[in-house]
């Protein structure tokens, strides 16, 4: 298949950076969409008032924070079973972003308590877990920079995620297992919405948004990745890279 | 079997073990994963009676009542089975409605009034202009049918008007 020459890094290298302009142009595009449509547009909750447009960051955020865990125990599978280095080089280029949309969603929630529950936090079961999610991903970052060895560090890492992985479904059916403080999902796969569709529209854009955001930062990332690495293993393409202007002006 | 079979093998059956673990565990945990007790789990004696809890539920339509120094509230909270007095001094949270989800911690005292040092307000899953709200009222139709839905299932009555 020829799909599978772009597990070379250096056949990928300059893939991602033809799709990097793509995703971040449709990024903007949903991003302005959603970002009139929800804070601006949408009506005001009947029970929680202004407060409830928190919400459009919020859940985009926290699904994001779980979906990019996911992909990494993915490519860290592949990275364990294939030896393939551009996963464990994906890995990390995901990490700092899943990070990111976790602690967003962890303090955006915070903020979001306060007005609603009465409290910036508690620990229950969601939020808890929620936690956890941050500190498997700042883990794996601290994993991998403090291993010297690449090939050592690359394992280690996609050894902690894999594992870490039990901690998404107990994220996602937290709130239904156990009593929480929580809310339960508004929009599940299985159920009509329990959001006007005023308001699910704005989210789901903004949440297409940061997804495509996530896609073309990630690419970027792993593309300064790709010529580290490569660089450091005397990869002649990455000598020659460095040689034009084009290609660090890319860069 | 070529070297990356075996490979993925160890890591599935890693990760069949590693689940079948935490589902155990969970299952133990269970009881302590808890956040609140409902009404009827209080009166079955499954809380902590000798030290502080959480209570969850709705507060009763009507039930609320201020006491004269304008601070101490008095409330119960129903999971529509059972009922629990309970009396707080403090500020409530916005959302703190009769007919609406609570959560107070605090101790049960001898004559089975829950003193709550804290009281949060648990809002549901639902989000609508408050038009729609309106008509689903008119309607008849109860808007937080799953609050407690990791209990099991308390349907809720339309909040009386009053």
């Amino acid at each position: 298949m020829s799909l599978y020459k772009y597990a070379s890094p250096a056949a990928f290298y300059p893939l991602a950076g033809k799709l990097i302009p793509w995703f971040a142009g449709l990024a903007t595009i949903f991003g302005i969409i959603g970002v009139y449509l929800g804070p601006f547009a949408a009506p005001t909750d009947y029970q929680q008032g202004e407060v409830y447009r928190i919400l459009f960051i919020h859940v985009p955020a926290a699904s994001i924070g779980m979906f990019i865990y996911v992909v990494m125990a993915i490519y860290g599978v592949l990275a364990l079973t294939f030896n393939t280095r551009l996963s464990a080089m994906m890995m990390e280029a995901l990490a700092p972003t899943g990070a990111i949309f976790t602690g967003l969603a962890l303090w955006t929630g915070s903020m979001w308590g306060k007005p609603t529950w009465g409290t910036y936090w508690v620990w229950d079961a969601r939020v808890t877990s929620t936690l956890i999610l941050l500190f498997l991903y700042i883990g794996y970052m601290a994993l991998v920079n403090a291993i010297e060895d690449k090939k050592r560090a690359d394992k280690a890492g996609a050894l902690l995620v894999i594992v870490g992985s039990v901690n998404i479904p107990i994220i996602h059916y937290s709130v239904t297992w156990w009593n929480t403080l929580h809310q339960g999902a508004s929009v599940t796969v299985t159920a009509a919405p329990k959001m006007a569709s005023v308001m699910l529209t704005p989210m789901l854009s903004i949440g297409i948004a940061c997804w495509l955001y996530a896609i073309a930062i990630s690419l970027v990332r792993v593309r300064a990745i790709i010529l580290e690495r490569e660089h450091g293993r005397n990869a002649a393409w990455v000598t020659a890279e460095f040689a034009t202007t084009k290609g660090v002006a890319a860069s | 079997m070529k070297a990356r079979h075996r490979r993925f093998m160890w890591i599935a059956l890693g990760l069949c073990v590693i689940g079948v673990a935490m589902t155990l565990v969970l299952r133990a945990f269970n009881s302590n994963m808890v956040f609140f007790f409902t009404p009827s789990q209080v009166f079955e004696k499954k809380a902590p009676m000798d030290r502080t809890f959480r209570i969850g539920g709705l507060v009763t339509a009507g039930s609320v009542k201020r006491q004269t120094d304008g601070l101490t509230v008095t409330f119960e909270v129903t999971d529509t089975a059972k009922t629990i007095p309970v009396t707080y001094t403090g500020i409530l949270p916005d959302l703190f409605k009769e007919g609406k989800g609570v959560v107070a911690q605090g101790k049960i005292g001898s004559d089975g009034v829950f003193r709550a040092a804290e009281v949060l307000a648990k809002h549901d899953e639902n989000y609508m202009p408050p038009e729609a709200a309106a008509a689903l009222k008119a309607a008849g139709k109860p808007i937080d049918g799953a609050m407690f839905a990791g209990q099991k299932a308390v349907t809720t009555q339309a909040p009386k008007s009053n």
